[in-house]
């Protein structure tokens, strides 16, 4: 089986001179049709900018240093109008801040129906038509009636959903989606977290999910990466990887996970702080963090390599990025 | 320690509220400075239409027999020292000035707020270019470079027309720039380009009506500038020529009468005060009102 979407050796850096950095350090994942991708990490572990760069759409301050996008094998252009019309019928995003994601001063029915109009030329009543379906589609009630609304006059919950009906306007094959939850009420989330699932399943949609939780990723994706500062640290099927980490720092995560059921834990927080992008620290940049750290770990950057792992279902899609990962306990 | 289970209050409702549409009039409605400084504009924008038919004499009419009359039933408002009828003038004159001021804003409203837009969202070597020009025009006194300019291209209106296009712009494009660089960055810019849009329709379409709002209520303060100044290059002699009447002319020849016949002066000075405070008030009240959401 051919995966739909497949990235290669994605490298990004942030600004210029002394002040440049790496954000996104070699990148590689593939996705296959009616699959969900999951990539979990702490903010500022260069979620977002992989998306962004996946979408040629990266913000002027970050540069694209190497890495490939490859969509159903066809190598796509990184940078330019150019890259975005390759795109347009294919790959689709959904923002973090649905607030921020829609136009302020245009009717939500208006911003739905202008790629299919402006993009796939479609007629004015067939683009219109077609708008309503997708608001439809997404679950805004009565949306022949909402086509005219302000983006203000809906709550957080509808207009990411009116958000989503804009990335699927151009009925894309790809679906990336930048913590499209984070800004939502706990009851909202789910919801739109079930209309996510939904379209995949239903439309065959090659869903990219980035968050910082955990429990989003679980319910979810089919396989996840855990990113630290820029990469990779473990990737694998999730109910695989959820529960026999391989990374201590994706035990970690899961020990910070707040248990609702248990009546008197506590929460055992990853000790320290994400290290400053300008100055990480040598060899595994985990390591100051990390219980398991040997002089090895300090020294050379663990690469990240598949395990052989008896207990999983499918060993070979196991990989981690730690020398010490048959060190890891479980959960 | 437990946490405690999701109240009634912390559960969202995903409902709508009321489309309202109309929503300019009804924020325009509870703008108290839009709706005075909307009223005093019409009324002077009115007058200056209808002058020709409500002024009881023509403006070059000189009634010598009747000269420096004061306030009188024949002429409510007096007249001048060559007997012209103050009232006559000055509502002429309001379509004179009003029109100048109009005029002289346009170009640099349409330019600047293309620069702007162009500068802040392609940036690069272009922008460089384009803000090193705004830095050197903002740096010239622009009263110096308009009475200069009076002497290249003669008295009169052409000069500030030229002034205003030349140095004006600046201010849109700087103004207009700076929210471009905000919008620019804005996830629905993103979405725009990522749905494949072309740069011209992101541009019009997504950006500028987000940016363009700076540039309308500062047009409003730019009339009254445009206006002070041809007023003030009037007053010198630099500006409009007699006999058109132009109330920064009629306020220099009223001025050797100040103290026998005030109004002469004075009050197409408080023309130019109701005119600075009409549009003023427009402005500010625009301000409020072209913002949906806030």
């Amino acid at each position: 089986m051919t995966s739909i979407l497949e990235v290669r050796d994605l490298c990004v850096s942030i600004g210029r001179g002394d002040g440049r950095f790496t954000a996104v350090d070699g990148i590689s994942f593939s996705v296959n049709a009616g699959d969900a991708f999951g990539i979990v990490g702490e903010s500022g572990s260069g979620k977002s900018l992989t998306l962004r760069a996946i979408m040629a759409l990266l913000p002027t301050s970050a540069h694209l240093d190497s890495g490939a996008v490859l969509v159903e094998g066809e190598e796509l252009a990184t940078a330019g109008h150019a890259a975005r019309v390759q795109r347009r019928a294919r790959i689709a995003m959904v923002f973090q801040d649905p607030l921020s994601a829609l136009n302020p001063v245009r009717t939500i029915g208006d911003q739905v129906a202008e790629v299919p109009r402006r993009v796939l030329k479609r007629s004015r009543t067939e683009s219109r038509r077609r708008a309503i379906e997708l608001l439809g589609l997404v679950g805004v009630p009565d949306p022949a009636r909402r086509f005219d609304a302000y983006p203000h006059e809906l709550s957080g919950g509808m207009r990411q959903r009116v958000a989503i009906a804009m990335a699927l306007a151009a009925e894309p094959a790809i679906l990336l989606c930048d913590e499209p939850t984070t800004a939502l009420d706990v009851t909202v989330q789910a919801q739109v977290l079930d209309l996510i699932d939904k379209l995949r399943v239903e439309l065959d949609l090659a869903v990219v999910f980035v968050s910082h939780d955990l429990g989003v990723v679980r319910e979810l994706c089919q396989d996840v990466a855990v990113m630290y500062a820029g990469r990779f640290a473990e990737t694998g099927p999730t109910s695989d990887l959820l529960g026999r980490p391989r990374h201590p720092y994706t035990l970690g995560l899961l020990r910070a996970v707040v248990d609702l059921d248990d009546q008197v834990g506590t929460l055992r927080p990853i000790g320290g702080t994400l290290p400053d992008p300008l100055h990480l620290p040598s060899g595994c940049a985990f390591h100051p963090r990390c219980p398991l750290a040997t002089a090895e770990c300090r020294t050379n950057v663990p690469p990240l390599i598949h395990l052989d792992v008896a207990s999983s279902s499918d060993a070979s899609s196991r990989a981690s990025a730690c020398f010490h990962h048959d060190l890891v306990e479980a959960p | 320690m437990s946490t405690p289970a999701p109240t009634a209050e912390t559960v969202e409702r995903e409902e709508f509220t009321l489309a309202r549409p109309n929503g300019f009039w009804r924020r325009a409605r509870h703008s108290p400075a839009f709706i005075a400084g909307a009223i005093i504009t019409t009324l002077l924008v009115l007058i200056a239409i209808f002058a020709p038919w409500i002024s009881p004499y023509s403006p070059d009419h000189q009634d010598l027999y009747n000269i420096l009359s004061g306030f009188s039933s024949k002429h409510l408002l007096g007249t001048d020292q060559l007997g012209r009828d103050e009232l006559s003038r000055l509502l002429w004159a309001s379509r004179t000035d009003l029109q100048v001021g109009v005029i002289a804003v346009i170009f640099p409203f349409c330019f600047g707020t293309l620069m702007g837009t162009l500068t802040g969202y392609f940036g690069g070597w272009f922008d460089a270019v384009v803000m090193r020009v705004v830095d050197v025009v903002i740096a010239f006194p622009f009263y110096v470079f308009v009475i200069g300019l009076v002497f290249v291209v003669g008295e009169g209106t052409k000069g500030i027309y030229i002034a205003f296009a030349v140095v004006d712009w600046v201010v849109y494009a700087r103004a207009v720039r700076s929210t471009t660089l905000v919008v620019r960055e804005s996830d629905y810019v993103a979405a725009a380009r990522g749905g494949g849009l072309s740069h011209a329709r992101v541009i019009f379409r997504h950006v500028l009506p987000n940016t363009i709002t700076q540039a309308v209520v500062y047009v409003m303060n730019d009339i009254v500038l445009a206006i002070v100044a041809v007023v003030t290059l009037g007053y010198i002699g630099l500006g409009i020529q007699p006999p058109t009447p132009d109330w920064g002319t009629m306020i220099s020849d009223g001025q050797p009468f100040l103290t026998t016949h005030w109004e002469l002066a004075t009050l197409p000075g408080i023309a130019v005060v109701l005119v600075g405070l009409g549009l003023s008030l427009l402005g500010d009240g625009l301000a409020d009102v072209l913002r949906p959401g806030s």
